[in-house]
């Protein structure tokens, strides 16, 4: 087993090697001179040299990578050009607010989901099955940022009942699990959670469905056990696979916030990108997307561990 | 079934093919030292030692004669379906060659696409090997529009083909796979199977799926079909009273290797190999007064990744001395065409010839008395409710 | 090579007539258009796509004249039925022509990477060994990155308009579609059928295209079409972002950024793109389930 997950994890290697190298990437693609894309046109000498160092933009192209990804896994990831701070501290501080807004939307997402997937998985082709499957149909088609707009127009500005935007009543910058604060989660969270709830709710039906219609299921009851005790036996085998799925949801809401987070002007990754793009900079924009890929592929790789470790039926070659 | 004696169905047609090249005594196909090896992963991180293979054939070499019906036998794992691969090209093989009417396979007299025109193989999955998305005259004419026919022929062709195996066209022709039943899908692989005019016909467990019946069917239509278009075939199957009944002569395997091959008669009655003979003691008997008690081939067989040493049927012979373990056996012909390989029959190969094992004895005779006299006469006691009638 | 077989054993008469039965595509043409929720969802989708296709011919107003003096009027307004945007201009007009690109940026990524992937996929899935390990490795690095953010940063990089969208959208289908299509392909070319044809000596292109490409189109078509609503979601998403459409080309999504501002003096307009979006959406993942559910019954 252990043989297994040393392979594993070697797999992600290369892939993250990939990932690193399409992140460096992004600053040739840019349409121009690379140098002119990642500074203004005022820069100072300094700036300039300090450019010329972390790039090497007179070296051949593999030369270039390596030398980024030496400093990147050192944990410089350069400077910004707009707030002239270092990228690694802004890109690390976001990561911390969007990985609780994620957590809590994925945590949302999944209880819902769960409940709406193992009604409509239990009670197949009733109204509660339809009703849950018209639920996750509409997590997925739903344009989410559209959804945070409305949400704000309800709540915030019809209602008063929720804050409209930021993570605070002082700004981003010291975060208390109190109510105060917690109020300005909410709305943001609520609207990430309907993306992971649909696909979670639509996973469930599907595997609740076929684990019902199994003949061991048959055999369990037909032997007297309790419906609570087949519901046991469903949860274990849904489980592997609902959480692996609640993993990735996971990872994807953490690289893909920067909609909810542009609504609510939550100071997260997604925020940090906005302004990247808006303001051209792009050693922040490279920077953070390293990261958020990189975060990924890591989720990736833990949950398909943590897959192949409660699921006894997967081969472990 | 043993009681009839085999008549010999060599037909005369096979022999007088416009394609012959190499004449009557020349096999139609020979397969020389035929070697596939399928490469494992490692298991665990161990980078010692050579990687794991299957060795799914190893070193086989047969004659199939023009006109014949070769009969393949053994056991689940044995390699009869890799053997047949290899010799349609479906999979190339590691080492050995393939010569066709004394051509050899893959050279510039004897190219790949010729070769694949005269041998053709029919699957033992009649509903996978159909494209589901084809109407099954499509799936006929096929074959031959690849080799330039154009597509009216081609069809005209297929339908032909379909009348004779039993198909009426003008309701088949238009149908899609899952219209029809296993049986009469196994036609139209047949069918398939010969519009490209084969010589040869390697059958793949082609009857095992099908009921009985059927199966019987199907054996009588591949019997005619053979005599009307001069047709050699290699029948493979486990179920060895099908062997015998259709074919000519037959080939024994065991673990990737050929170890008895010889007259169809000969081999069931007075098998040399003592696989061969477990192999026939173990057809169930249908006879109650000749009932099988005990199971003649014990345990399972050995792993092809790791085959015993020397002869690889020592851990279950039950005439097994040291020197079986030591040494690889040769083939050889202990009588005129009839070979096998085993050590007993190997002069000076330092096996003793035991009395129990001298000679070739026959398989215990297994007679099918009218069982309505049986039970009559000599078994009293079972049926009491019969004598009352 | 010759063309021609050896004389043969048999006469061949002309083909006879045949009773040909319904195809698999027929089949599934048949089911779907019983499906009443699919078959909704398509009138949707239609009724769409043509008003988007003729928006030139039946605005009630232009598109682009904007007014300081006829700012955010509310809906129901005389002349302009859906109230006027942040500049004046008529929303009803505006979200008929914004349907074109809408749709558009929806439909256009989806088919390219349709094509492309497929392309790689089937390629991967039908030579096997080293191709499809080199192919598909590249692949697997594009597929690493959640696809928003594959989005934002190629959008990111290569700058904003219709055209850098439509290729970030294409690079982040592209690597989806291919693997499906490896998968497929790979299952289809282990089938005994493959194998018959194979030995009947036809060249590897043959065999792609009479038995794979036909056994392998439905499952990549129908996965295909259930991308469309998150390339919609996804191109407006850009837009919103003012990294897709530039002002003053109307599109549902750059008109969701545009109005926002607007969310709490007129609501209901702010939101009225992403109604449509939404309808949009939702009637194409209907179309889509209903497309599964056809070609999915066991024949």
């Amino acid at each position: 087993m252990l043989a297994y997950l040393i392979r594993r994890a070697g797999y992600a290697l290369p892939i993250m090697l990939g990932v690193s190298f399409l992140c460096f990437m992004l600053v040739h693609i840019a349409p121009g001179d690379p140098l002119v894309a990642i500074l203004p046109a005022d820069a100072s000498i300094d700036l300039q040299k300090q450019m010329m160092k972390l790039y090497g933009f007179d070296r051949s192209l593999p030369e270039q990578f390596f030398h980024w990804l030496w400093r990147a896994m050192h944990g410089d990831l350069g400077t910004s050009i707009a707030t002239s701070r270092p990228v690694t501290q802004e890109v690390m501080k976001a990561v911390g607010n969007t990985f609780m807004l994620a957590m809590m939307a994925t945590l949302i997402g999944f209880f819902f989901g769960c409940l709406f997937g193992f009604v409509a998985g239990y009670f197949r082709n009733s109204w509660a099955d339809r009703a849950a499957s018209f639920m996750s149909v509409i997590g997925v088609s739903l344009p989410h940022y559209w959804l945070g707009m409305v949400m704000v127009i309800i709540f915030s500005s019809q209602l008063m009942w929720l804050p409209a935007t930021g993570a605070g009543p002082d700004g981003s910058g010291n975060w208390k699990w109190d109510i105060e604060h917690i109020k300005y989660m909410i709305l943001p969270a609520v609207t990430m959670s309907f993306i992971p709830m649909g696909i979670v709710a639509r996973t469930v039906r599907a595997l609740v469905a076929d684990i019902l219609s199994q003949e061991f299921v048959i055999g369990l009851r037909a032997r007297g056990l309790s419906e609570f005790g087949v519901f046991k036996h469903v949860v274990k085998n849904c489980a592997p696979t609902a959480l692996a799925v609640m993993g990735l949801q996971l990872g994807y809401l953490l690289g893909g916030s920067i909609l909810i987070e542009t609504v609510f002007s939550w100071p997260g990754t997604g925020f940090l990108l906005n302004q990247a793009i808006f303001q051209r900079d792009l050693p922040l924009l490279q920077g953070t997307i390293l990261v958020l890929a990189l975060f990924f592929v890591a989720l990736n790789l833990l949950v398909d561990i943590l897959q192949t470790v409660l699921d006894p039926r997967i081969e472990r070659a | 079934m043993s009681t009839a004696k085999h008549i010999p169905n060599i037909t005369p047609a096979a022999m007088a093919d416009p394609r012959d090249v190499g004449g009557p005594r020349q096999p139609l196909l020979r397969a020389q030292n035929l070697l596939k090896h399928f490469p494992l992963k490692r298991k665990g991180l161990d980078f010692r030692g050579p990687k794991p293979v299957v060795r799914a054939v190893d070193g086989v070499s047969f004659d199939i004669k023009k006109g014949e019906t070769l009969g393949v036998v053994g056991e689940s794992g044995c390699g009869k379906s890799t053997t047949a691969r290899l010799l349609m090209q479906l999979t190339l093989q590691d080492k050995g060659e393939l010569i066709f009417d004394g051509q050899t396979v893959g050279s510039s007299s004897l190219p790949l696409r010729e070769f694949r025109r005269q041998t053709q193989m029919v699957f033992q999955d009649s509903y996978s090997s159909l494209n589901p998305r084809m109407t099954i005259e499509d799936s006929v004419a096929f074959g031959p529009t690849v080799h330039g026919v154009t597509q009216r022929a081609a069809l005209a062709r297929a339908h032909d083909l379909l009348a004779r195996v039993g198909l009426d066209p003008a309701r088949f022709a238009g149908r899609y796979p899952h219209e029809l039943s296993g049986g009469q899908r196994q036609r139209v692989n047949i069918a398939r199977a010969l519009a490209l005019e084969p010589r040869l016909v390697i059958l793949d467990e082609a009857v095992s799926a099908l009921d009985k019946s059927v199966e019987a069917q199907v054996l009588n239509l591949l019997e005619d079909l053979k005599r009307d278009f001069g047709l050699t075939y290699l029948f493979i199957s486990h179920d060895l009273h099908v062997v015998r009944y259709v074919s000519d002569r037959v080939l024994v395997m065991y673990l990737g290797q050929v170890v008895e091959v010889g007259p169809a008669d000969q081999v069931f009655d007075a098998p040399r190999h003592p696989y061969t003979r477990a192999l026939l003691q173990s057809m169930p008997s249908t006879d109650p007064l000749q009932r099988t008690t005990e199971a003649p081939l014990s345990g399972d067989p050995p792993n092809p990744i790791d085959p015993p040493p020397g002869c690889r049927f020592h851990t279950r012979c039950a005439f097994a001395q040291p020197v079986c373990g030591q040494q690889v056996p040769q083939f050889v012909e202990p009588a005129p065409g009839h070979g096998v390989a085993c050590l007993r029959w190997q002069p000076e190969s330092g096996y003793e010839p035991m009395p129990d094992f001298p000679r070739p004895s026959p398989a215990p005779a297994k007679s099918l008395m009218p069982l309505n006299a049986a039970v009559a006469s000599e078994m009293p006691d079972i049926f009491p409710e019969a004598r009352r009638g | 090579m010759s063309a021609v077989l050896p004389p043969s054993a048999m006469p061949t008469p002309a083909p006879v007539a045949v009773v040909r039965s319904r195809s698999h595509g027929a089949n599934v043409m048949r089911r779907l258009l019983r499906n009443p929720i699919a078959m909704t969802a398509a009138a949707v989708i239609l009724l769409l796509v043509l008003v988007a296709i003729f928006a030139p011919w039946i605005m009630p107003a232009d598109p682009f004249a904007t007014s300081m003096f006829k700012r955010l009027k509310p809906i129901g307004t005389p002349g302009f039925p859906l109230g006027t945007d942040e500049l004046g201009r008529d929303m009803l007009s505006r979200l008929m022509l914004g349907g074109r690109l809408s749709l558009f940026m929806g439909i256009a990524p989806v088919l390219m990477a349709f094509v492309i992937g497929s392309g790689i996929g089937i390629l991967a899935g039908y030579a096997g060994g080293g191709i499809n390990t080199v192919l598909m490795r590249c692949v697997d690095v594009l597929y690493a990155f959640p696809s928003v953010l594959l989005a934002i940063a190629l959008s990111g990089a290569l700058g904003a308009g219709i055209t850098n969208a439509l290729v970030s959208l294409t690079v982040v289908f592209v690597p989806q579609i291919a693997r499906i299509a490896e998968s497929v392909t790979t299952q289809v070319r282990r089938s005994d059928y493959v194998d018959a044809a194979r030995a009947s000596g036809a060249s590897a292109f043959t065999i792609v295209h009479r038995h794979v490409l036909g056994n392998v189109i439905g499952p990549i078509f129908v996965y295909a079409t259930s991308l469309i609503s998150v390339s919609m979601i996804l191109a407006s998403g850009l837009s919103f972002l003012g990294l897709g459409v530039k002002p003053p080309q109307p599109e549902w999504g750059l008109m969701l950024n545009t109005l926002r501002t607007a969310i709490y003096s007129q609501p209901w307009i702010a939101a009225l793109p992403g109604v449509l979006i939404f309808v949009t959406s939702v009637s194409f993942n209907m179309l889509a389930d209903g497309l599964r559910t056809a070609m999915e019954v066991k024949q």
